[in-house]
């Protein structure tokens, strides 16, 4: 198990489908990924996480960074996430107050900024 | 004597083969398939921390773990040989986590964790330390003998059998 990932746009956001594990290993690929979007000036981003098994602290690290550029922007970067052993550990973090976490792709893409 | 014991290069791909030893040490030792997931999250901190540690002061080194299923308790204690903490007061879970949110901030510096590779994020010091706190309720992190540092994580009987 890697890691997937896919973009597509949806409206006036970038949507970025994250699937597999993100840890030490696989998190510099996601980097890159939202690197390369905010450089293509690509600044509201939502990050669907439904498809992910596995996400440890290096990923929050990652996320917490790509919500660092496109804020940079005045952007904004939305989670989707329902799995409860992944919302944990934003929980534990506190990150939950941190990220607007939606329950779908299509929550995240109608809120508004 | 632990019952399995891993040696592994400090290297970040091999921190997934360290979370997929403990969790089948874990199951095959009774230990119920939701408690899984803590295993999982913690053993994969403890080791990418020891990663990080040996790949700044000492690569050749392995990292070692050692797993024990003791009656009424699963163990996993991961031992980096990084040299000790400088003297000083180490982040506490709660700074850390702040750190950690405050990162989010376009303004803020970058921190200390290098994973090779351009425009690097940061991950502040003691962040996995406080995600293992907050998961695990038994977390010793001392000197170990010889040298290096062991993150002990203790799975009591009650939460094993899926308390």
């Amino acid at each position: 198990m890697d890691l997937s990932l896919s973009t597509r746009a949806e409206g006036d956001r970038t949507v970025v489908e994250v699937g597999g594990e993100i840890d030490v290993y696989t998190a510099p690929k996601l980097r890159e990924q939202l690197v390369d979007l905010v450089a293509d000036g690509k600044y509201h981003l939502v990050v669907d996480m439904e498809r992910v098994d596995f996400l440890d602290s290096t990923g929050l690290g990652v996320l917490v960074g790509g919500l660092k550029r496109v804020r940079a922007h005045d952007g904004s970067l939305r989670l989707v996430c329902t799995q409860e052993r992944i919302l944990k550990i934003f929980r534990i973090t506190g990150l939950t107050k941190v990220f607007p976490i939606h329950e779908s792709v299509e929550d995240a893409v109608a809120a508004t900024d | 004597m632990a019952t399995v014991e891993v040696r592994f290069s400090a290297l970040p791909a091999h921190v997934r083969t360290a979370r997929l030893v403990a969790a089948a040490v874990a199951r095959r030792s009774g230990v119920d398939e939701a408690v899984l997931d803590e295993v999982r999250l913690a053993v994969g901190e403890a080791c990418s921390r020891a990663v990080d540690l040996h790949r700044r002061h000492c690569p050749e080194q392995p990292v070692e773990i050692r797993l024990t299923d003791d009656p009424g308790a699963f163990r996993v204690a991961v031992h980096d040989q990084a040299p000790s903490a400088p003297a000083g007061v180490p982040a506490s879970p709660a700074d850390a986590l702040g750190a950690l949110a405050d990162s989010a901030d376009p303004a803020s510096e970058g921190g200390a964790l290098d994973l090779g590779g351009p425009g690097d994020e940061a991950v502040p010091e003691g962040v996995g330390i406080a995600v293992i706190t907050g998961l695990v309720d038994d977390v010793v992190v001392r000197p170990a003998p010889g040298g290096g540092t062991s993150v002990e994580m203790t799975w009591s009987a009650e939460r094993v059998a899926g308390g």
